[in-house]
């Protein structure tokens, strides 16, 4: 294997992660907040409020839990990946957010917001075959 | 709807440069070959000592916080789809600040995630 196809296949990997991971932590937290409520204002009082019952919720925690997972995997990936080749890849999670908030959050996605779905994975695929590493000069 | 609006901002440009920071971080460590935990976790530590690892969490903690308050909000099929126009927002950073070489495959596959993200966002209605 070349030293060319190791990168690429690692990148994948962690990608997959990524794209597994996020999407169920995504939905936990998702499903939590639904338990928390709605925000009342932005008063200090109502901000407090809202924050300690968004952490006081175990499916929220779950979320987070499972949305660190994916910020380890994140990281390691940009250790060597362009920023610009990693975030669009895993945007792909998209589809299983809205596969899983259809069947399990059971909300209603209309046929526009689908094909919304479909072309950022059609985006995402394009992104996917583009070198994940490009020469840079970084300057900050 | 305001409210929505600046969580909305939140999310895409203070979780983006977060992103920007973080990635900037993780290239002055370098390329990680290891990935037997332990040496996972010495590489998560020299990564948490950096500042600019903290300048990029606390950016993001912020998006993350508009997150939450975005959820409480509105459906997830639409907040995780709608905020892919940190896509761009990214693509553009990753150019000017990291000076990646973004291809025009690239910028096209970019392009085609931003008009899927006004499709979730006319398919809300």
């Amino acid at each position: 294997m070349t030293s060319s196809q190791g990168l690429h296949l690692k990148t994948i990997i962690l990608i997959f992660i990524m794209i597994s991971v996020a999407p169920l932590g995504d939905t936990f937290l998702g499903k939590g907040m639904k338990i928390v409520g709605r925000m009342k204002g932005w008063a200090p009082a109502d901000l407090f409020h809202f924050f300690f019952r968004a952490f006081t919720t175990g499916t929220v925690w779950l979320g987070i839990e499972l949305l660190l997972a994916y910020f380890v995997a994140y990281i390691l990936v940009l250790s060597w990946a362009d920023y610009s080749y990693v975030q669009p890849a895993s945007a792909a999670s998209y589809v299983l957010i809205a596969l899983l908030a259809h069947f399990v959050l059971h909300e209603s996605i209309s046929l526009t917001r689908w094909a919304g779905v479909v072309l950022i994975c059609t985006g995402v695929f394009v992104v996917g075959h583009t070198h994940p590493q490009t020469p840079e000069h970084h300057s900050w | 709807m305001v409210t929505q609006s600046i969580f909305y901002i939140l999310i895409v440009f203070v979780g983006t440069g977060g992103e920007l920071c973080v990635s900037r971080a993780m290239k002055t460590i370098g390329e990680v070959t290891d990935f037997r935990p332990h040496s996972i976790a010495r590489v998560v530590g020299r990564a948490l000592a950096l500042p600019r690892m903290w300048t990029g969490i606390a950016l993001m903690a912020v998006a993350f916080f508009a997150l939450l308050g975005m959820l409480s909000l509105a459906k997830v099929s639409f907040v995780f789809p709608s905020t892919a126009l940190s896509y761009a927002v990214g693509a553009l950073g990753g150019k000017l600040f990291l000076h990646e070489r973004v291809t025009p495959q690239r910028w096209f596959g970019v392009l085609l995630v931003c008009i899927g993200v006004v499709l979730v966002f006319i398919g809300k209605g």
